[in-house]
């Protein structure tokens, strides 16, 4: 079966960073985008003081992984979408199962399993580099997806972004 | 609500967590319990063209105010640890400030489950309501 055309593919490779250099709380955290690519995102928060739980114990807070999963589940669905919408999350369940290691990376790997009319539903997980079968928290997420005929802004922000690029790519 | 720790005692515990400093999370205590309030700022947002606070942030709201909630509550609730949390996300949370009240549903000797809900200006509209367990 012919895969769909996804509509941000152009962002699945080089430009993947413009996925989410629109969201103000993702850039002040540094959040990186390790990969984007079909249904499927991996975010990078790196470590820092200002994330901590406890300044002494040195462990993350767990709202930070809240952030984290919540971004990379919403940035999967984008790269799940035939038709760029706007999306806003439902709801959002996470188990911690131990609590993340100090002084390491944050990462957050997400596939949206299963995109409706209406509704994309995701499984998303946090770990440390190397340590993508011993996740630190598990997550699922279900996010609600706007009509085309609203676009707001932040759908505008991506197209601007990829018509930018075709205007450069027009000859002056 | 006769609390195990006063405000200032819980004030100076947000003090010494890093994010919730970077957060400008606020915490006040009455007779209901704890009122937890985070300040609109820029750099919280998530969609800039509504705008609406991430709902990252909302979520860390959500469980920073239980802590607090179970901090007020108990005194042996020193260092509870979050074993699993939900969020519902409402409304969308604008340029505006947040308030939020949690609940300890039930404190048990190893479990506590806390509900929590945000708002910003009307109670009535919550903006998310959560819930989470923690190993005490």
């Amino acid at each position: 079966m012919k895969e769909p055309d996804f509509a941000l593919r152009d962002f699945f490779g080089e430009r993947r960073q413009e996925l989410i250099s629109h969201i103000p709380h993702a850039v002040e955290l540094g959040m990186k985008v390790e990969e984007a690519g079909a249904r499927r995102a991996l975010l990078r928060i790196p470590r820092g003081e200002r994330l901590l739980g406890a300044a002494s114990r040195g462990v993350v807070f767990g709202g930070v992984i809240t952030t984290l999963l919540d971004q990379v589940g919403g940035t999967a669905v984008m790269c799940s979408q035939r038709d760029l919408t706007a999306i806003a999350t439902i709801d959002l369940r996470i188990d911690y199962m131990r609590p993340s290691t100090p002084g390491r990376d944050l990462l957050g790997y997400a596939e949206c399993y299963r995109l409706t009319r209406n509704v994309a539903f995701v499984k998303s997980r946090a770990f440390h580099d190397g340590e993508f079968d011993d996740p630190f928290a598990i997550s699922l997420s279900t996010y609600m997806l706007a009509s085309s005929a609203a676009a707001p802004g932040v759908v505008k922000a991506l197209e601007a972004g990829r018509s930018g690029k075709r205007r450069a790519d027009k000859p002056q | 609500m006769k609390a195990a720790r006063s405000a200032s005692d819980l004030t100076a515990v947000a003090a010494r967590i890093p994010y919730a400093v970077y957060l400008g999370l606020r915490i006040e205590l009455d007779e209901e319990g704890v009122l937890a309030r985070l300040p609109f700022r820029s750099d919280l947002v998530g969609n800039v063209a509504l705008p609406a606070l991430h709902g990252g942030v909302v979520g860390a709201f959500l469980e920073l105010t239980a802590l607090f909630q179970m901090l007020a509550s108990a005194r042996d609730a020193r260092n509870p640890k979050p074993i699993n949390f939900n969020v519902n996300f409402l409304r969308s949370a604008g340029p505006h400030e947040s308030l939020a009240r949690a609940r300890v549903v039930k404190h048990g000797r190893r479990i506590a489950n806390v509900e929590v809900v945000a708002w910003q200006g009307d109670r009535a509209k919550p903006v998310a309501s959560g819930f989470g367990n923690f190993l005490l």
